[in-house]
């Protein structure tokens, strides 16, 4: 059977908050744009972000840019490049006014200003006084950007491919990008993209773990085409736990219970938190909270028959208290651990909310590969959002700046690609078409090995055993013994269904490729950083080491090896802000 | 009972921007859907056209659906639990 093809100037694979602010760019220009979503784009992970994004507009407290610059600089542990830190905290500032005047209904003050709330991290006069710079629309922000840009796309005729699931990037022997290989969801066909240029925007990976917030989608496609093209992945070892997740199940149990009054204990009813930090204790921040809850587990003093878990107490504050101001909470108990949280203790568990790194990129949304002793753009391939490294988060991303870093690199990417599709397509390589084809029959192999389900489960576990919050060396070396092994039987996976019409199994298979592929950059990064810095911790190396490791890895697929490169600590205009201890 | 196919589309209706929503449409699909009553089954088909801050605001929080049909499922959705 022939495979069907199509043509576009333009390629996105992705319509959260990124891609779609990629497509739109190019919206008044006579350009073929096409989206591809294995989701309905309104249901992509963006619309989850729900406290919002960050701007130095100074609507209610005195802010400026380079307030912001310098907090996100810190908030990364020096890891971020403060190039594109910068880029990215001025170019703020007419993002969340263009969002408005485009229709995002942000919440309000009385002087008809757009309303901001503080959030953690977020000072004034370069680490002063609280600032407050989160934009919000009530309690949807996510999805009122995502609606927003999706009908302004639909305006611009942007052509959408809903319910595609892409498969591999295409490349020619130049390592040039030249579309994708997908697949339509409801009957199974496959379909080759061609492009002159194409945007990864496929979000992040928090599925590799057990216990995470993300949603299911959310299985690292992007990231895992990008390695199987020969690109690496970059500072993947640096992924951002939330502390009080329901435990097993990974639904975020906002600190605002904390901050109300309630408090964690272990199985001898300990609040252990005041061994861990006896001033803030139980609103220490997020990755001091995480590993003592990991280390009382470790210890012994875990709850429940597995002795797995912690418990956050808040019965005392009383049902008024609880169905007030935090509202959802005893549902989400409810439903999930089965427990009335204004009753009884919910079970907690650290749980895996944000991936810091992704694929390489300069400020322009360009892919970046190393070349001799320097770097070269990959001709045709941009990544922008969760999937990508630009890097502005560096080891530690700050709450409301990742709504912001897909927006504007989004942006920026779709600005950059525009200039390059005058140029006519580039010929197609059919030996990248045949491999990416193998890659997708490889799933009609017959035989009763393992499930897809089974691999998963497995792997996830053995992710969050060795390779989340609590990193020795001894643990995690062991881990990606177990990674590896379980990476090996992955080539005995079968699928017992083999129809073509809305397979999920199918696609289920083809995001378990994605998640070892993202896993294993993960540990094997993890291995190799011999530091603290961020939510990277280790209890072996518990000091920051800026002499041997203020750098970025690279983690290439083949031979899982591990490269690195400088932090840019210039910035375009202003001062450098040299490393200091990140203390708040 | 639907067919293998049906559930296999439903399956992928499922999947949604928000972990909460994925595990509470899920759970149902896979354990309740196909003894459900066919008014139950519409109404289920129903609410998965529904927008993700909907969903939550009708699953997790204090809004019901208007619609009797939609009011009845949510309810039933709200009580599910762990061991469902
Ligand atoms: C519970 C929660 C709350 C959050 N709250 C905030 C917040 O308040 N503020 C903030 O700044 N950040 C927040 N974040 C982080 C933020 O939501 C995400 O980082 C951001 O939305 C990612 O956007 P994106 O455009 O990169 O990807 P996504 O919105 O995840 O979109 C990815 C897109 O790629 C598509 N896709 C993926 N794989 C494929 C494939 N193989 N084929 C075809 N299409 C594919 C998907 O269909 C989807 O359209 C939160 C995260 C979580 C988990």
């Amino acid at each position: 059977m022939t495979l069907a093809r199509r043509r576009f100037d333009a390629l996105i694979i992705g319509a959260g908050g990124a891609g779609l602010n990629a497509a739109l760019q190019l919206a008044d220009s006579d350009f073929r744009v096409a989206v591809v979503s294995k989701v309905f784009p309104t249901r992509s992970h963006t619309v989850a972000a729900q406290g919002g994004v960050n701007a130095a507009l100074a609507n209610v407290l005195p802010d400026n840019w380079h307030w912001h610059m310098f907090d996100t600089v810190k908030g990364s542990d020096w890891l971020g490049d403060q190039d594109a830190i910068e880029y990215m905290c001025r170019e703020a500032i007419p993002t969340v006014y263009e969002l408005e005047h485009a229709g995002v209904p942000f919440s309000r003050l009385d002087n008809g200003k757009i309303y901001q709330r503080a959030f953690g991290g977020q000072s004034q006069n370069f680490g002063g006084p609280q600032a407050a710079r989160t934009c919000a629309a009530a309690d949807r922000t996510g999805h009122a950007i995502l609606h927003t840009l999706y009908q302004q796309n639909l305006r611009a005729r942007t052509h959408f491919f809903d319910e595609y699931f892409a498969i591999d990037l295409i490349r020619d022997d130049e390592g040039a990008i030249l579309g994708a290989l997908v697949l339509e969801i409801e009957n199974g066909e496959p379909l080759l993209i061609e492009a002159k240029a194409t945007v990864l925007a496929t979000g992040g990976c928090g599925q590799v773990f057990r216990t995470t917030s993300n949603a299911h989608i959310n299985t690292g496609d992007g990231m895992a085409m990008a390695l199987r093209a020969g690109i690496p992945l970059m500072d993947m070892e640096f992924f951002q736990f939330h502390p009080t997740g329901i435990a097993g199940k990974g639904m975020l149990i906002t600190e605002g219970v904390r901050g109300e009054g309630g408090y964690l204990i272990n199985k001898d009813g300990e609040r252990f938190m005041e061994r861990y930090a006896p001033n803030a204790k139980d609103l220490a921040s997020r990755d001091v909270v995480s590993r003592a809850i990991v280390t009382e587990v470790k210890e012994g003093r875990g709850c429940g028959p597995n002795g797995d878990h912690v418990l956050l107490k808040l019965d005392h504050l009383g049902e008024e208290i609880i169905n007030q101001r935090l509202p959802g909470i005893r549902e989400t108990g409810r439903i999930f651990a089965g427990v009335d949280a204004a009753k009884e203790p919910l079970p907690v568990f650290p749980t895996a909310h944000y991936a810091m790194g992704g694929i390489p990129t300069d400020r322009f949304g360009r892919v970046l590969v190393p070349h001799g002793t320097g770097e070269e753009v990959v001709p045709g391939l941009y990544a922008a959002g969760e999937c990508a490294c630009v890097s502005v988060h560096g080891a530690n991303r700050l709450g409301g700046n990742s709504l912001l870093d897909i927006l504007v690199f989004g942006r920026a990417a779709g600005l950059d690609l525009r200039e390059q599709l005058g140029r006519h397509h580039r010929p197609l390589d059919e030996a990248s078409v045949e491999q990416a084809m193998a890659r997708l029959n490889r799933w009609d192999r017959k035989g009763d090995g393992p499930t897809v389900r089974e691999l998963r489960d497995a792997f996830r576990k053995a992710m969050e055993d060795h390779a989340g919050v609590f990193r020795t060396e001894e643990i995690m070396s062991e881990g990606l013994e177990q990674l590896r092994a379980l990476r090996e039987e992955l080539d005995a996976v079968c699928l017992r269904d083999h129809s073509r019409i809305f397979n999920t199994a199918r696609i289920e298979a083809l995001e378990l490729e994605n998640l070892v592929d993202c896993g294993m950059a993960i540990a094997v990064s993890a291995l190799a950083r011999r530091e603290s810095r961020g939510a990277h911790s280790r209890p072996d190396y518990p000091e920051r080491d800026d002499v041997n490791w203020m750098k970025h890895t690279l983690y290439f697929r083949e031979g899982d090896r591990l490269d690195y490169k400088p932090v840019h600590t210039r910035p375009l205009t202003v001062e450098s802000f040299p490393p200091k201890e990140r203390v708040y | 009972m639907p067919s293998e196919r049906e559930l296999a589309r439903l399956r992928w209706q499922c999947r949604r921007g928000m972990l909460e929503l994925d595990e509470i449409l899920l759970t149902y699909l896979e354990r309740h859907y196909a003894t459900a009553a066919a008014a139950e089954q519409a109404a289920f088909r129903c609410l998965l056209g529904e927008e993700d801050p909907q969903l939550q605001r009708w699953l997790l929080l204090d809004e019901r659906p208007a619609d009797a049909r939609l009011h009845a499922l949510v309810e039933r959705l709200r009580r599910l639990t762990p061991t469902d």
